[in-house]
């Protein structure tokens, strides 16, 4: 009914704070988290994943609701919102089905960003092959 | 079937951008567009799943035709947001050298 609104609330949240990070690491010359031996993903990179992820879902979700009939160029925009009865149902959808959608898409945003993390620390492809 | 038609949509794409040779095509976009969809819609098929149990694998004709159409055009949707971006970033600067170019 109207799932998508927190992946696209969790969305506009993360860009801000996305947009905040890099503003922050753009101030400070880049500099790793140990020696410069060791190369660091910049965090805003990697929220940037989170962003993209959760604005495609929302976007390509909110199509599907608008090409259902859930969604309306008018207002109230939501058609759950005309009748007090749909608009509970909208509601525990959002509570339910919402949130897990915004909650898988973190999860597997965290497992990202760990495997990212471990692959940039493993030798480089050319470089395992050699020290065989 | 929309489910499936994205998840087929997202794994092509991240072949295409795994086997790319430079990243002028933001091929990241489409990834990430696709995957963040398909997780979504993942979810979804859960939650029909344990509400309809067997009968969610034996959906109507006409459902999965509706549902086909509906994928096809994510992708599509998708694909146009993938192409505005390209245009707008340009990476590879054609709209730039294009738009500046003097006629002869």
């Amino acid at each position: 009914m109207a799932c998508f609104l927190v992946s696209g609330a969790e969305a506009v949240i993360v860009t801000a704070i996305e947009k905040a990070q890099e503003a922050k690491e753009n101030k400070v010359p880049a500099q790793g988290e140990g020696s410069s031996d060791t190369p660091v993903i910049p965090f805003s990179r990697k929220l940037k994943w989170l962003t993209w992820m959760l604005w495609g879902g929302a976007v390509l979700l909110a199509f599907e609701h608008v090409w259902h009939g859930e969604v309306t160029p008018w207002f109230p925009f939501l058609t759950a919102m005309a009748d007090p009865a749909d608009t509970a149902e909208m509601l525990g959808e959002m509570a339910t089905v919402g949130v897990s959608m915004a909650a898988l898409i973190t999860v597997v945003w965290v497992v990202m960003c760990i495997v990212a993390n471990a692959i940039v620390k493993r030798p480089a492809p050319e470089a395992a092959e050699e020290n065989k | 079937m929309t489910l499936l038609i994205t998840v087929f949509a997202a794994v092509i794409a991240t072949v295409k951008w795994y086997t790319r040779k430079d990243d002028t095509m933001l091929l990241g976009t489409l990834v990430f567009l696709y995957w963040g969809a398909s997780l979504m819609w993942l979810v979804d098929a859960v939650f029909k799943y344990a509400e309809l149990q067997a009968e969610y694998f034996t959906p109507a004709f006409e459902d999965m035709i509706n549902d086909t159409f509906l994928g096809l055009s994510v992708v599509a949707l998708a694909l146009v947001i993938w192409v505005v971006r390209l245009l707008i970033v340009d990476p590879r600067g054609v709209i730039r050298s294009s738009l500046l170019r003097k006629r002869a």
